[in-house]
């Protein structure tokens, strides 16, 4: 784009460029390496494994440890994704679309919630959870993941739904459409992005979470995966856990990075809603 | 959700008129407005706002899950302990080595990447999918992954380099280690935002100042850095509050040793290790006034404002 681009300038933004590149993808492709190396190989001091294995990932699923971990993660992750779009959908369809004191009220609210230290908050849940009984349980990590989701989704939706051109509701049904139809053909597709936008960030959020799961959860009932891997001790005790430690960190990484990847534009766009459009 | 056909003419009478008298329908919308806000604010309130006051309450009792049967209240006694103990100001010196050290580290390398993206002519898309990875990997997982290469019984750093000593057996090596893991996972967020920013900026400014005669680096401080400023102050603040509280990549590399301790793992270990809530949860109010007094000094003195949309 810009008028200054002479070979030399091209050839150095070209080196950043890949120094970029190197930059972020050392670490992964380093964790895969790791976890694709033999026992008698994962000393050797490469990079690269210089024979390969998948025998890491059968030894990390061998016990029920990592396992169960992994289905409380989806489970809980996706359940907490759900239920905060759906809160935060109509809350933030009443703050774009509907007139009423408080509005602002609630999104200076959720800002601030949004910025709440976890560790703070982490030692009343422990005891409030304790005296009710969720402590490890599923809905005693669903809710602090809500109580922090709810916030971003709120400010994403809100300002995705305000882009959208609601007058052709109006239209739809000038044209003969029901309510409920003009709702679910023309302003569902069009609220659908931000949703789905908010939707994975969220997901990303709990999926992500170490804290909260590391206080308040103490077995498979519901110990997600990122505290099953901080406490992995090796599917015996002879051998080192290392690989397997690494083999699941590939699967606890891999599914998110593709999520990531195919959904690009869009956790850009809500990453970047509301702090820059100023 | 079909009440929004009857919504736009409820919202004209409403800020049409503005009598102290509200109309049926004004009403009826604003009805619906709470109704629709109540599940989430209520949530927010309740697993947000709850536990933060009963955690101040705790802070003020003497309150040991070992022995619960000596609970009493004792006023402000916990927060003289955390604050006359060398342990919690070493743990704020830690945090603070951390969050400066990240921070600048991911301005500098994130406005690097953002001008890169933003220069690019070809390949944007690989290159703004990788500049995404560190985001989608989880934090443990990129804590682990650094911690792995550093370990000489597994990694290739310490051979590498040939290094005397591993890196995560002294303190500035492990705050090295933290810090890179930290700078790498988050950089990513930061150069979006920037490069949002960057976007923003006409071109025809640069155009102009370069017929000027103004330098490349002229360009960046008197055209790019004030034009980008909200977004790199919105930037800034998120990742100082967030940074100040680190806790997953601490927790992986050194759980606290080598006096990398940070506060959110005092908290924790008050909290949990030692099930001290009264003393863990004074630890956790004063993270929590950190963090407001961050937040109102960048706020306040440098501009920054998340909340004007």
């Amino acid at each position: 784009m810009n008028e200054d681009n002479t070979p030399r300038r091209k050839v150095l933004w070209t080196m950043a460029i890949i120094v970029v590149l190197v930059y972020a993808l050392i670490p992964v492709i380093w964790i895969i390496s790791l976890s694709l190396k033999t026992p008698e190989t994962i000393g050797d001091g490469r990079f690269l494994p210089s024979d390969w294995t998948l025998h890491n990932y059968s030894d990390v699923f061998s016990t029920g440890f990592f396992t169960s971990a992994l289905r409380n993660s989806i489970g809980i992750a996706l359940i907490a994704t759900l239920i905060s779009l759906a809160f935060a959908s109509m809350a933030a369809y009443a703050i774009t679309r509907l007139e009423f004191r408080g509005k602002t009220a609630i999104l200076a609210g959720s800002l601030a919630i949004s910025m709440f230290p976890a560790i703070s908050i982490v030692g009343g849940l422990f005891d409030l959870w304790r005296q009710i009984g969720l402590y490890d349980t599923w809905l005693g990590l669903i809710l602090p993941y809500l109580s922090f989701s709810l916030p971003i989704s709120i400010y994403i939706l809100s300002a995705f739904f305000r882009e959208i051109p609601w007058d052709l509701e109006k239209a739809a049904q000038m044209d003969g459409a029901s309510p409920m139809q003009a709702f679910r053909r023309v302003i569902l597709p069009l609220a659908m992005p931000g949703v789905f936008t908010a939707g994975i960030l969220t997901f990303i959020g709990a999926w992500n979470d170490f804290l909260f799961a590391n206080v308040l959860t103490s077995t498979d009932a519901s110990r997600t995966a990122p505290v099953a891997l901080a406490f992995f001790r090796g599917a015996s005790q002879f051998t080192d856990p290392s690989g397997a430690i690494a083999a699941g960190a590939v699967v606890v990484t891999v599914p998110i990075l593709i999520m990531v990847l195919i959904f690009q534009r869009r956790i850009v766009s809500g990453l970047t809603a509301g702090a820059v459009k100023g | 959700m079909a009440s929004a056909t009857t919504v736009r003419p409820g919202a004209g009478t409403a800020s049409a008129g503005k009598k102290p008298v509200l109309t049926d329908r004004a009403r009826a919308e604003r009805n619906l407005a709470w109704k629709l806000c109540a599940p989430a604010v209520i949530l927010m309130l309740l697993v947000a706002g709850f536990p933060i006051v009963y955690a101040f309450w705790l802070s003020l009792q003497k309150a040991d899950l070992r022995f619960p049967d000596a609970n009493e209240f004792v006023g402000l006694q916990n927060y003289v302990s955390v604050l006359t103990s060398s342990t919690w100001w070493q743990d704020v010196g830690n945090t603070l080595i951390i969050t400066v050290c990240s921070v600048t580290l991911e301005l500098i390398i994130g406005m690097l990447i953002a001008q890169a993206m933003y220069r690019a002519i070809f390949a944007r898309t690989p290159i703004r999918a990788s500049v995404l990875v560190p985001y989608g990997a989880v934090t443990v997982v990129a804590a682990f992954a650094w911690r792995l290469a550093f370990d000489p019984a597994t990694g290739f750093v310490v051979q590498w380099f040939g290094l005397d000593t591993p890196p995560l057996t002294t303190r500035a090596g492990s705050f090295f280690v933290i810090i890179m893991a930290e700078v790498w996972k988050t950089t990513p967020f930061i150069a979006l935002l920037l490069l949002g920013g960057l976007a923003l900026v006409p071109d025809d400014l640069y155009k102009a100042a370069k017929m000027d005669g103004a330098s490349g680096w002229q360009r960046f401080t008197k055209i790019t850095l004030p034009l980008i400023r909200p977004a790199l102050m919105v930037a800034v603040l998120f990742r100082t509050l967030d940074a100040f509280r680190v806790y997953d990549s601490v927790f992986i590399m050194t759980r606290g040793a080598n006096n990398t301790e940070t506060v959110s793992i005092l908290g924790y270990q008050q909290l949990i290790n030692r099930l001290n809530l009264g003393l863990g949860s004074a630890v956790s109010i004063l993270i929590f006034f950190c963090v407001i007094l961050i937040a109102l000094a960048f706020t306040r003195f440098l501009g920054a404002s998340p909340a004007k949309r």
